[in-house]
């Protein structure tokens, strides 16, 4: 049957991956393409790579990265970050990303996400949403630019149009548990995937095992991300996935990826 | 004597680089190409798609290369269809209005949108990720290009729409997602997976490797 992905969220700031990372078994950090190799031999169901490169002048390093990820690594690469037209996620998807993720953009102008569902396909869209709580109500406001911008939008609504509009995938992070390592909001993934068909993909708060199942079991999500847990070696995807065959979650074995 | 030649159709497709370097890792030397003279002239094909019917339909159509494939599937040469590519094997397809080559009767229809599994649990549209897929060994003899894949492996996938062959004998291979998914077909010499070998890791890279042996021993010599 259909597994639930664990995913790790790469961060590349002018093509080298950022933040750091105390695996000891690769030589070079930084590189993405080491560490997308390594994630996978680990049983990543997917990669994701989030481009935090400030400046746009230099976001062309981010389609030499995917270039050469997808040349050596053959599972699926959602790329994101500075995403603005239907031309970028050409460019993305050319270098040989499976998917790319829109997210200040698509608030801006909606029509990119109807666009590029036409002419690359739903598939490869993904929605982002970061999203944070309203005064402790279920209720989430939708923030662009990295999450230093609110808008009007209620990410429940922003969701359900999303997929209508033509997103084949929704990548939720809670900004109010980012980083907190609690626990995902499960009350913001459980209120869009009760009115959400397609795919979504769980994101910020993750600190222990049991935080990936649940944001599966309570939350609704079909994948869970995580990035510093995973760089910093907390938390091996093996164990993720190990937690999760254990509560009766459908996993791809890690030795299928080895 | 004439090197081997494999064409990758060019469909436009965003996954078409993907495909080419996954052949590429497997010791291939695919050339991608939308002429009907290149394709007409190779030993092997790939139809790699993703996206929608009519896009893909319409850029065949547009270099009037259906014809061209049909051809090349009724050589005998071997013929392998990846995803969208598979699906527009078939007739017709309710994604779109342009018909499908019509290599393989059948249609492509939507996932109905109350799927649920054996436990009624609601089913997701796209089936996007990975799961598992059983070939039919005791109804179709398994073919080349599938040898030596473990029942039960994992394949990654994503589509809303899957193929409902008329000819039950044209399924090759089932992945369960609220009914039995077609996920592979096989009719002679003509292949292909409702997954992407592309992005299923060492298990995909290995269905490319057995495609370039298989259609290498095939030995077809156009000229």
């Amino acid at each position: 049957m259909l597994t639930n992905r664990v995913i790790p969220c790469l961060d590349v700031d002018l093509g080298r991956v950022v933040k750091g990372v105390s695996f000891v078994d690769i030589q070079d950090a930084g590189d993405p393409a080491e560490l997308a190799e390594l994630y996978n031999s680990e049983g990543a169901d997917e990669l994701v790579f989030l481009d935090i490169t400030a400046s746009s002048d230099e976001r062309n390093t981010m389609v030499d990265v995917v270039e050469r990820v997808s040349t050596e690594v053959f599972i699926p690469l959602t790329v994101g970050g500075g995403i603005r037209s239907r031309d970028d996620m050409g460019r993305m998807l050319e270098a040989g990303a499976e998917k790319v993720s829109v997210n200040s953009a698509a608030v801006a102008d909606p029509n990119l996400i109807e666009d590029c569902a036409r002419d690359f396909g739903s598939q490869c869209v993904v929605l982002a949403i970061d999203a944070q709580r309203r005064n402790g109500a279920p209720d989430w406001q939708v923030y662009t630019h990295g999450g230093r911008r609110g808008t009007e939008m209620g990410a429940i609504e922003w969701a359900i149009r999303g997929a209508e509009l033509g997103a084949g995938e929704l990548l939720v992070t809670s900004m109010d548990a980012d980083g907190q390592q609690t626990g995902y909001d499960i009350d913001l993934l459980r209120t869009i995937s009760d009115q959400v068909s397609v795919p979504l993909i769980a994101s910020g708060g993750a600190g222990k095992v049991e935080h990936f199942a649940d944001a599966i079991k309570d939350g609704g999500a079909d994948a869970v991300l995580a990035a510093s847990l995973f760089h910093y070696g907390t938390l091996r995807i093996s164990d993720v996935k190990a937690h999760m065959a254990e509560v009766g979650l459908p996993v791809r074995p890690v030795d299928e990826a080895a | 004597m004439s090197a081997f030649r494999l064409a990758i159709i060019n469909t436009g497709a965003a996954n078409i680089h993907s495909v080419e370097k996954a052949v590429r890792v497997v010791g291939g030397d695919p050339v991608v190409t939308t002429s009907a003279e290149t394709i007409s002239d190779a030993h092997a094909a790939i139809l790699p798609g993703v996206g929608a019917n009519d896009a893909v339909m319409q850029q065949l159509n547009d270099r009037e290369l259906p014809e061209t494939i049909r051809d090349f599937a009724a050589s005998g040469r071997p013929l392998l269809c990846v995803c969208l590519g598979m699906q527009i094997l078939f007739e017709s397809s309710e994604e779109g209005k342009l018909p499908g080559l019509g290599i393989l009767p059948g249609k492509v229809i939507r996932f109905a949108a109350d799927l649920t599994n054996a436990d009624g649990d609601k089913l997701k549209v796209p089936h996007m990720g990975w799961n598992t897929v059983r070939f039919l060994d005791d109804e179709v003899p398994r073919h080349p290009t599938f040898d030596g894949i473990p029942q039960d492996a994992f394949f990654y996938f994503v589509h809303s729409y899957h193929c409902r062959a008329d000819n039950p004998e044209d399924i090759a291979a089932t992945s369960p997602h609220g009914i039995e998914v077609c996920a592979a077909v096989v009719h002679d010499n003509v292949v292909g997976t409702q997954f992407h070998p592309e992005k299923s890791g060492r298990s995909g890279l290995q269905i490319y490797a057995k495609f370039l042996e298989f259609a290498r021993r095939t030995e077809w010599r156009t000229k």
